[in-house]
């Protein structure tokens, strides 16, 4: 897979708290078998009123963030339902990161299995960016992934942490799946021993 | 080691291997699913030529899709929706996975069906593409919602990459005032400690009030705290979670039964064991409880204002009140009480079981559905289904004029076409009051099925405590 250290682009703000993936991603674009046609679906009420048209007051649909790549979003970024689709919408759309002050756990691990990288912020680092993106819109932003560190157009630093085990997945990317069926011997010891010590284990 | 919590506990006797510092691999004993976070998952592992591991730890369940008009045999007519149904089960057949498909006399929501069918017993891991999972705590099992991606991972291998959480203990104690129920709890508990306020925790409930809490009441509350960003609800398994687990696996055999009993008696935190955080908390203060806002800690008692913009404590949550009492159509200040009601719900994997239903039919025996209000009953199961028509809580509730209607998760995510229009105000049993979540523009009032029974009866947003004077 190709290694991903550097985002650049436009940010987008989005300051609202407790943003769930039914907003991100609405019911009506869940009825499918694949991942297809999902940045249509991608903040569908938010971006386009009742009868389908683009709704002025979105910032998604304000020119100067048309072409934004990076999200800023309000706190728990990301509640509710376990949607994978919510992650595969906002990459579809063109974002590759989001940055929040807190992200809700399942989000969070669905982002990484799909190396979209999520930077959590403290609230006046968020604040900052927020009112550059807003002030000064289609500035660049950058994110350097190996050191960690998110740089506004004005040339703000912020530092950022991230667990090791998700910046190498975000970074170089992990087939998880091969990674654990190396160790399929020990799963299998493993199997064994728990269900004969806990045969009730075994439900059906 | 005498300081282990009941979390740890769960989590060691999983763990087949320690990754690093703060993740490990767990072993999933059971693993659920349904039409629309698993297809995918299957895709993944076609394309890279994998197969599903242990097909007899999997459950799968058409739940979400799945129309709930009263017709028998059940037809899916959205082609979409036929699609999925028709993809799992091509799936499930390929892999040799158990499905309870439209048709199935146990089909129902998967939260519902699998304690049920004596699927979830004290000590077990079970996961599932659905965020609700951590109703399974309520037996003492560590339950918690997965991504595709991870679902994909789990039927592969059998295991979950598991970032460990931190641990919240919230004791609660004293009697459960009349009127109120579990999920006047846990509304009330999440309005306290807020959306997020257990976010990253595995939250252990203790005290008097959970220990006078029946199994299916129990399932409430730990479904619903995911409401408040909790990775996992445990409850320590007890006399009552192991009368309900005998009354749903008839199977084991006794000698089997002593075994687990021994095993399960284990299954409680430690008394010196540390938490990360803890909230206390006395049941005496809790009254029946009623969203008003489009976040589930938005909430406040039956008999109290919906507050003032003022009274936030930060300025995110003061734009938080303006954005939902915009989109709710109310105004700050004004008595939640009294707000009238177009649409009734009840049922979902929060207030679907029996035992929910008992109680409506005892507030609506013998009473009429306001004029004006359309009230839907959605078992959560077929079982629940029959136990209900044949205890004749079924009658009840058509003669009182609900609409009585064949199970699955229905309004609860409107992803069938039982849905909201713009603009209708319902009473929700359901877990979710999240704009557009139970259709674009609906607003939604998340409360108890006594409570939801109650606005049905009057047309509006009503105390059940006082509910004779209005009905009389």
């Amino acid at each position: 897979m190709t290694r991903l250290t550097t985002i650049r682009g436009s940010a987008a703000p989005l300051p609202i708290d407790n943003l769930d993936t039914d907003q991100i991603m609405p019911k009506q674009f869940l009825r499918i078998i694949d991942k297809a046609g999902l940045a249509d679906g991608l903040l569908y009420d938010l971006r386009f009123d009742e009868r389908g048209a683009p709704r002025d007051d979105c910032v998604l649909n304000q020119r100067a963030h048309a072409n934004a790549t990076v999200l800023i979003g309000g706190a728990n970024f990301g509640c509710g339902s376990s949607r994978e689709h919510a992650v595969w919408g906002l990459q579809q759309y063109g974002f590759q990161a989001v940055i929040a002050p807190s992200f809700a756990e399942i989000f969070y691990s669905n982002a990484m299995n799909n190396r979209l990288l999520l930077v959590q912020l403290e609230r006046d680092a968020i604040d900052a960016l927020t009112r550059e993106a807003s002030e000064t819109p289609g500035t660049l932003l950058s994110i350097d992934l190996e050191r960690q560190t998110v740089t506004s157009g004005s040339g703000h630093r912020f530092d950022y942490a991230i667990g090791a085990r998700h910046k190498r997945m975000v970074i170089e990317g992990m087939d998880t799946v091969d990674l654990t069926l190396d160790s399929l011997s020990a799963i299998e010891a493993f199997e064994q021993r728990h269900f004969a010590r806990h045969p009730w284990a075994q439900v059906m | 080691m005498s300081d282990q919590t009941l979390y740890r506990k769960l989590v060691d006797s999983h763990t087949v291997a320690r990754i690093d510092e703060h993740n490990v691999l767990l072993y999933a004993d059971l693993h659920l699913m349904n039409e629309y976070t698993s297809p995918q998952a299957f895709s993944g592992l076609d394309a890279r030529g994998r197969a599903v591991r242990r097909p007899r730890q999997q459950l799968a369940v058409v739940s979400h899709i799945i129309p709930t008009h009263a017709e028998s045999p059940r037809v899916i007519r959205d082609a979409a929706s036929l699609l999925q149904a028709q993809n799992l089960a091509r799936n499930c057949k390929r892999a040799g996975i158990r499905l309870l498909a439209a048709d199935d006399p146990l089909q129902g929501i998967e939260h519902i069906v699998a304690p049920e069918l004596g699927l979830i017993r004290p000590g077990m891991v079970v996961l599932c593409g659905d965020s609700h999972t951590t109703t399974y705590g309520a037996l003492g099992a560590l339950g918690f919602g997965i991504g595709t991606s991870e679902v994909e991972h789990v039927l592969a291998t059998q295991t979950l990459v598991y970032r460990l959480a931190e641990t919240m203990r919230i004791t609660i104690d004293g009697a459960l005032a009349y009127g109120t129920s579990s999920k006047d709890l846990v509304i009330w508990i999440i309005s306290r400690i807020g959306a997020q306020g257990a976010r990253g925790y595995a939250v252990e409930f203790a005290g008097s009030t959970i220990a006078s809490l029946s199994a299916e009441a129990r399932m409430t509350l730990c479904n619903m705290t995911v409401e408040a960003g909790a990775r996992a609800a445990l409850i320590a398994p007890d006399a009552t979670t192991f009368d309900y687990v005998r009354a749903h696996t008839p199977s084991l055999d006794e000698a089997a039964w002593q075994a687990a009993l021994a095993d399960w008696r284990g299954l409680h935190s430690d008394a010196d064991a540390r938490f990360d955080a803890e909230h206390r908390f006395d049941a005496g203060d809790i009254a029946p409880f009623v969203t008003w806002g489009t976040s589930p800690d938005q909430a406040v008692a039956i008999d109290q204002p919906i507050p003032a913009e003022a009274a936030q404590a930060t300025p995110e949550a003061a734009a938080s009140l303006r954005r939902a009492l915009d989109y709710m159509g109310l105004a700050a200040g004004r008595p939640i009480a009294g707000t009238r009601v177009d649409r009734v719900f009840i049922g979902s994997c929060t207030n679907g079981r029996i035992e929910d239903l008992r109680i409506v039919a005892g507030i609506v025996r013998g009473k009429q559905v306001a004029p004006g209000v359309r009230a839907m009953v959605v078992p959560g199961s077929g079982s629940v289904r029959r136990a209900a028509e044949q205890e004749g809580i079924a009658r009840t509730l058509i003669d009182a004029g609900f609409e009585w209607r064949e199970p699955g998760c229905s309004m609860c995510l409107a992803m069938n076409d039982d849905v909201l229009d713009a603009g209708e105000r319902c009473a929700s049993t359901t877990n979710r009051n999240f704009e557009g979540r139970q259709g674009r523009g609906g607003r939604t009032h998340l409360m108890s099925p006594a409570m939801a029974a109650a606005a049905a009866l009057t047309g509006c947003i009503t105390d059940v405590r006082t509910l004779e004077a209005h009905t009389s």
